[in-house]
C-alpha cells in the first residue's frame, strides 16, 4: 500500500510537468492544427539556460533566501525566453506559409527541431549534464517509509497556479475568448474582426511560457539535462496532449497526469524497461476505442 | 519533364550507378550500397505517404521487423536456419501482414490521429527489440546472419550486396511505375486529392487505404532485411527509431513527394550529405589545421535546409507531376 502511494506520488508529479508541456502542444494544435515538433526541444533549450543561470549565479552555494530568489529570476528569465523564441519561430516560421498544405509547416517543425537540438548540441555538447543540486532532496513527511520531498513540493507550487491561471485566463479574458473562437474556426473568427495572427501569436508565447517553466523545474528536480532531453520528453507530452484529446485544455492537463501516472506505476508492476512501450500501446488501444482522447468530442471532417 | 526524357534519365542513372559498383572503393561502394537499400525504404514510404496521402510516422517500425524476420529465420541461435532468400520472401510478407495488422482497426481514424498511432507503433517496436532480450538479443543484435550462398564471395567483396540492392530496387522501380498506371495507383491518388469524392465515386476507401499501407510496410520489410544481411546482423534497437522514420520522412520531402524520382534523390542528396560530404568536409577542414569540425553544425544546416525548402520550394526538387501542374 505504502509502495502504491509513493508511486502514485511520483507520478503526480512528474505527470504535472509531462502537462505544462502537452499544453503547450495543444493550443497549438487547437488552434493551427500542427504538431509543433521543436516544443519539445524548445524545452531542452529552457533546460540549458536555466542551467547556465544557475551555474553563473552559483546558486547551489547560496543560503536559503538567496537561493530561492535566484530560483525565481531563473523561473522569470526561462519563461520569458521560451515564450519569445516560441513567438519568433512562429512569427518567422509558420506565418509565411499558413496557407500552405499541412505537410508543409509539419516539415517546417521538423526543421526547427533539428535546428534547436544542433544549437543545444553546440552549446553544451552532446554528453548529459549535471544541473547543480539547489533544492534539498528533504522528506517533508515525518515517515521515512513515504517521500514527499521538497523537489516534489516545487512541482506542485509552480505547476498547480500555472495551470489554473491558464484556465481563468482562457475562460474569462478577451485574449482568451478570441483564443477559443479561433480554434473554433479561423475563418469566422476573422470575420468577427478578431487578428488571427495576433491570437495566434500569443498562444505560440503562452505555450514557450509553460515549457519554460517546465524546464526549469525539470532542472531542478531530475538535475541532468542533455540535448536529447526534448525529444524523449516531448514525445512523453505528446502523448499526453493526444490522451487527453488534442486541442483539449484540461485534457493535456490529465493526460499529462495519467503518463505520469502509468509510467510511474508501470516501474513499480510492470519492468522498468516496458514503461515506455506501456504509453504508446495504451495510447494506440485508446486512439483505436475512442479516437478523439479521453476528453476530446468528436469532431467532424471539413468537407 | 517529358517522359522520354525522363525514362532517358533513369537509364542513365541506372547505368552510371552499375559502372559505379565496378570501380568503386568498397567504404565509398559500402555506403552508395546502403543508400540503395534506404531508396528502397524511401518508396515503400513514398506509396503511403506520396501515393495515397496518409500520414505515416513509423516506418522504421517495418524496417525493423524485416530485418528482425530475417534474422530470427536465418541465425544459428534459432533452430529455422534458413537460408538467406526465402527469409527475405518472409520478412517481405511478414512486414506487410504487420502493416495490415495496425492499419486494419487505425485506418478510420482522421489524418493527424492515423500518423500518432503509428508513431506510438513504431516507439512500441523499438522498445519491444530492446527489451524481448531472449528472442531480439536486445542491443547486442542477432548475428551472424550468414551469407545468402557460398557460390559468391558476400562478405569479402561489397559487390555482391551493392548489386542485390541495386538489383532488388530497380525490380521495386519497375513495379511502382506499373501501379502507378493502374487501378489501384489511380484509387490512392483518388483517396488523396479528395476522400470523400472517391468514396462517392464507389472505392472502398478503407480498403484503398490499406493495399497502400500494406505495400509500403512490405517494402520496408524488404529493405530492412537487405539492411540486415549486407551488415551481417539485425543492428540493435537504436536502428529504428523515431528519428529514422523523421529522416526517411524528409528525404521524401526533398525530394518532391508522390514520385519515385522525387523519393530516390532525396534520398541521395540526404544520405550524400549525411555519411559522404560530412565526413569529407571535416577531414578537409582538419587537414587544413583548423580545430573546427562541420559535423558540429550537421543538425542546424539539415533543419535550415528544410525550412528553407518548406518557405521556397515545398514541392521538393523534383515535384510530381501533378504537384507541377498545380504549381504553373
Amino acid at each position: 500500500m505504502l509502495i502504491f502511494l509513493q508511486q502514485l506520488i511520483n507520478g503526480l508529479t512528474t505527470g504535472t510537468l509531462f502537462a505544462l508541456i502537452a499544453i503547450g502542444y495543444t493550443m497549438v494544435y487547437g488552434i493551427i492544427e500542427l504538431i509543433n515538433f521543436a516544443h519539445g526541444d524548445l524545452f531542452m533549450l529552457g533546460a540549458f539556460l536555466a542551467l547556465t543561470i544557475v551555474s553563473a549565479l552559483g546558486l547551489e552555494h547560496m543560503g536559503p533566501a538567496g537561493a530561492t530568489g535566484g530560483i525565481v529570476l531563473t523561473f522569470v528569465l526561462c519563461m520569458a525566453f521560451c515564450a519569445l523564441l516560441n513567438f519568433l519561430q512562429d512569427r518567422i516560421i509558420y506565418r509565411p506559409i499558413r496557407n500552405a498544405p499541412k505537410l508543409t509547416p509539419l516539415v517546417s517543425a521538423i526543421g526547427v527541431s533539428f535546428v534547436f537540438m544542433g544549437i543545444g548540441q553546440i552549446w553544451k555538447g552532446v554528453a548529459d549534464i549535471n544541473f547543480p543540486d539547489v533544492i534539498p532532496n528533504k522528506n517533508l513527511l515525518g515517515t521515512d517509509s513515504l517521500r514527499f520531498t521538497a523537489k516534489d513540493l516545487l512541482v506542485i507550487l509552480v505547476t498547480t497556479p500555472l495551470m489554473a491561471g491558464l484556465t481563468v485566463f482562457v475562460r474569462f479574458t478577451k485574449l482568451g475568448k478570441a483564443m477559443r473562437a479561433t480554434a473554433q474556426n479561423p475563418t469566422a473568427a476573422r470575420l468577427m474582426g478578431i487578428d488571427v495572427d495576433r491570437v495566434i501569436g500569443w498562444t505560440f508565447a503562452i505555450g514557450g511560457l509553460l515549457a519554460g517553466a517546465a524546464s526549469v523545474i525539470y532542472g531542478l528536480t531530475i538535475n541532468t539535462v542533455s540535448f536529447q532531453m526534448g525529444y524523449q520528453n516531448g514525445l512523453y507530452a505528446f502523448t499526453a496532449a493526444v490522451l487527453g484529446g488534442i486541442g483539449n485544455l484540461p485534457g493535456a492537463m490529465l493526460g499529462g497526469i495519467v503518463i505520469g501516472l502509468v509510467r510511474s506505476l508501470g516501474s513499480q508492476y510492470v519492468g522498468e524497461q516496458w514503461t515506455s512501450a506501456l504509453v504508446f500501446a495504451i495510447l494506440i488501444l485508446l486512439l483505436v476505442f475512442r479516437p478523439s482522447g479521453l476528453l476530446g468530442t468528436r469532431t467532424r471532417e471539413k468537407v | 519533364m517529358s517522359r522520354k526524357t525522363e525514362r532517358w534519365l533513369a537509364l542513365g542513372t541506372l547505368l552510371a550507378l552499375v559502372l559505379f559498383g565496378l570501380v568503386a572503393s568498397p567504404r565509398m561502394g559500402g555506403q552508395v550500397k546502403d543508400i540503395l537499400v534506404f531508396c528502397i525504404l524511401a518508396l515503400g514510404l513514398n506509396v503511403v505517404v506520396g501515393y495515397a496521402g496518409l500520414l505515416q510516422l513509423g516506418i522504421a517500425a517495418f524496417f525493423g521487423i524485416g530485418a528482425y524476420i530475417t534474422g530470427i529465420l536465418t541465425v544459428t541461435q534459432f533452430p529455422f536456419q534458413w537460408n538467406f532468400w526465402p527469409a527475405m520472401i518472409a520478412a517481405t510478407i511478414g512486414s506487410g501482414v504487420a502493416g495490415v495488422l495496425l492499419a486494419g482497426p487505425t485506418l478510420r481514424l482522421r489524418g493527424d490521429y492515423l500518423a500518432i498511432v503509428t508513431l506510438g507503433f513504431g516507439e512500441v517496436i523499438k522498445f519491444a527489440i530492446k527489451n524481448l532480450e531472449n528472442i531480439t538479443n536486445g542491443s547486442r543484435a542477432l548475428n551472424p546472419i550468414p551469407a545468402p550462398d557460398s557460390l559468391l564471395d558476400w562478405n569479402g567483396n561489397f559487390r555482391w550486396y551493392y548489386y542485390l540492392a541495386l538489383g532488388v530496387l530497380v525490380l521495386v522501380v519497375l513495379l511502382l511505375r506499373t501501379l502507378e498506371d493502374s487501378r489501384i495507383g489511380r484509387a490512392w491518388f483518388a483517396i488523396r486529392e479528395d476522400e470523400l469524392a472517391a468514396s462517392c465515386m464507389g472505392l472502398n476507401a478503407a480498403q484503398v487505404k490499406l493495399t497502400a499501407f500494406a505495400l509500403g510496410a512490405a517494402l520496408a520489410g524488404l529493405a530492412g532485411s537487405i539492411y540486415a544481411a549486407s551488415l551481417n546482423q539485425t543492428g540493435g534497437p537504436d536502428s529504428y527509431t523515431f528519428n529514422r522514420s523523421i529522416t526517411v520522412l524528409c528525404f521524401l520531402i526533398i525530394g518532391g513527394m508522390g514520385n519515385i524520382r522525387g523519393a530516390i534523390a532525396g534520398t541521395f542528396v540526404l544520405m550524400g550529405y549525411d555519411n559522404i560530404l560530412t565526413p569529407a568536409l571535416d577531414n578537409w577542414i582538419q587537414e587544413s589545421g583548423v580545430s573546427w569540425r562541420f559535423s558540429t553544425f550537421k543538425l542546424v544546416v539539415f533543419g535550415l535546409a528544410l525550412i528553407l525548402m518548406m518557405r521556397f520550394r515545398p514541392e521538393g526538387i523534383f515535384p510530381s507531376r501533378r504537384a507541377e501542374q498545380e504549381a504553373d
